[in-house]
């Protein structure tokens, strides 16, 4: 190429217009047209959490999150809900997430890629946008019912469960797609066995975003009424459950108790309970987060 | 051995003992063929390399010597690749066990995202390597060239490495579990000269006890580092075909085919 000159095909000056000026100012418009958007989002979140805390502030005490429900306002609390809510969420942690995590693996490196996983993967899909109530008479049918476990912690923890599977399954399978594949060539490359490969390196660089995946998914379990109530969760509990097979209520369940009452007094404590709600929220998230970010260290390091 | 859709072409019998006896192999991705029916004998203790336009299949036909297409999903072989007596894809013979033997090297180097010990341990580890683990790390460190860089910071990532110590660690990985053949995939595609001039010393070095496959798009480094060279052409059908396979000397000096003289003139692909 070096002995002959480069003959320009093209009119630059003509055939090219660049239009710079027009350029920038899309770029521009779209700019503050994603920073609205972020706004609108942050603002209404924003606005509940001001409206929240204004009518809650002055019902948080320790008597407040000590305290059982009562008939008068000035003596209830959210006790049996708190410790119904801590351990509904540890529970359907503990069930869904190994089970949720496996099916992933299953059909992302294990499942032959035919028809039959196709199939299963598209209802998995479906299962993620079924309503949650169904799953309540399916817990009702199954858990309470046929195995007899009762309106008990553990029934409503396996609803949950069910609930947010396919929500972890989804997300999981979503980060190990991510993970390269040269890492998988590399461990076969070695002479690891498939398992091998999966649980010393494609697991761990997938973590952090299966772990993501089930943050999502608890925070939808922790807000559930619904399912819990169709398998027959208590609205008024004045014990926290002592096993799992014993009665419970959760702090939805409680909030939207209080909020129907007429009096204002109970508005109030649903207010309160709702800020006590979102800090157990949070609190999840926060450890989950933490667990992510070591997680992420790990790896790069 | 005499395979028919060899006659009219040159393609040499290495003489001794030999690593690999492939015979008659293709390789289909879905409905597409990607090679066909590739006969070939790869001389044990040297460096036999494949060179070809982008496409022919070079890569393919690599991948098929360590059963590396099993985890393709809709990759299928056919025909056979013998070592001792045992054919790699018979339906006993177990693909971990092949790639155990059979190791391989890859165009991007490929660390773990792990520590520089826990990489080169990781193998060891897999195959349940009774010895001292840290002596056979730093044996396997010295013998990819790697150890004097790397022995204050075994601790360390190896992300951390620049891409050529990244593929000598991939190298020590590799011969830490004692493979009898090696399978380099462009091993220095994405390596600066300097790199793959240490790389190039390295295997010339490692000749003398392995057995090295390399696929490369460098003429210059097949003619540089090699034994034996397999030249590969992809005809009208866009299916790979093993077109000339000669002493290296002797293919870049009098190459039989008008093809392969059209490729290493440079005047192809």
């Amino acid at each position: 190429m070096t002995g002959t000159q480069l003959k320009p095909a093209v009119d630059t000056e003509t055939e090219f217009q660049p239009r710079l000026s027009l350029r920038r100012k899309v770029g521009a418009v779209f700019g503050v047209l994603t920073v609205v958007a972020m706004a609108i989002g942050l603002l209404t979140l924003g606005a509940l959490i001001v409206d929240v805390v204004r009518d809650g502030w002055s019902v948080l005490s320790w008597d407040f999150i000590l305290n059982f429900p009562s008939r008068r306002a000035s003596a209830a609390g959210i006790r049996s809900a708190l410790v119904g809510t801590i351990y509904m969420m540890v529970l359907t942690a503990v069930i869904a997430f190994p089970l949720g995590v496996s099916a992933a693996v299953y059909l992302e490196e294990f499942a032959p890629k035919n028809r039959l996983t196709s199939f299963i993967e598209l209802n998995i899909s479906n299962l993620a946008a079924v309503p949650s109530i169904v799953y309540g008479l399916l817990g009702l049918g199954i858990f309470v019912r046929t195995f007899a476990l009762g309106r008990s912690l553990i029934a409503g923890a396996l609803t949950l469960s069910l609930l947010i599977l396919p929500i972890i399954i989804i997300a999981g399978r979503e980060a190990l797609r991510a993970v390269p594949p040269s890492i998988r060539e590399a461990g076969y490359a070695l002479g690891a066995s498939r398992w091998q490969t999966v649980r010393m390196f494609v697991l761990p660089v997938a973590m952090p975003g299966i772990l993501t995946g089930t943050i999502l998914a608890l925070s939808r379990a922790i807000g559930e009424t619904a399912p819990l109530i169709t398998i027959g969760a208590l609205t008024y509990v004045a014990f926290t459950p002592g096993s799992l097979f014993d009665p419970f209520t959760v702090m939805p369940i409680q909030i939207y108790n209080w909020i129907s009452r007429p009096q204002p007094a109970f508005h109030q404590l649903a207010a309160g309970g709702i800020i006590i709600l979102l800090a157990v929220l949070l609190t999840f998230n926060a450890v989950a987060i933490l667990l992510r970010a070591r997680l992420q260290r790990q790896i790069r390091d | 051995m005499s395979a028919p859709t060899t006659e009219r072409r040159h393609i040499v019998v290495p003489p001794g003992q030999p690593a690999l006896r492939v015979e008659t192999l293709s390789v289909w991705y879905g409905t597409r063929q990607a090679i066909r029916e590739i006969s070939m004998v790869i001389p044990e203790r040297s460096i036999t390399a494949i060179i070809g336009p982008s496409g022919c299949g070079k890569s393919t036909l690599l991948r098929a010597f360590n059963r590396m297409h099993d985890t393709t999903p809709g990759a299928r072989v056919e025909g056979k690749v013998w070592r001792n007596g045992i054919d790699l894809y018979a339906p006993d013979t177990d693909p971990v066990w092949v790639r155990r033997q059979i190791g391989m090297i890859f165009q991007r180097p490929n660390p773990f995202p792990k520590s520089i010990f826990e990489n080169v341990a990781f193998g060891l580890r897999v195959n349940g390597y009774r010895g001292d683990v840290a002596a056979r790390v730093e044996q396997a460190l010295r013998a990819a060239a790697l150890w004097d860089e790397v022995k204050d910071k075994l601790d360390a990532s190896a992300l951390a490495l620049s891409g050529g110590q990244q593929q000598r660690l991939c190298i020590a990985r590799a011969l830490a579990i004692e493979p009898q053949i090696l399978l380099m995939d462009e091993p220095c595609s994405a390596l600066d000269p300097v790199a793959t001039m240490r790389i190039e010393d390295l295997m010339r070095e490692l000749a003398k006890s392995y057995t090295i496959v390399i696929v490369t798009h460098n003429m210059q480094q097949a003619s540089r580092v090699s034994d034996y060279t397999a030249f590969m052409l992809a005809g009208e059908d866009r299916i790979g075909e093993l077109i000339e396979y000669a002493p290296t000397r002797e293919m870049f000096i009098r190459p039989r085919d008008r093809r392969t003289e059209d490729y290493i003139t440079g005047r192809i692909g």
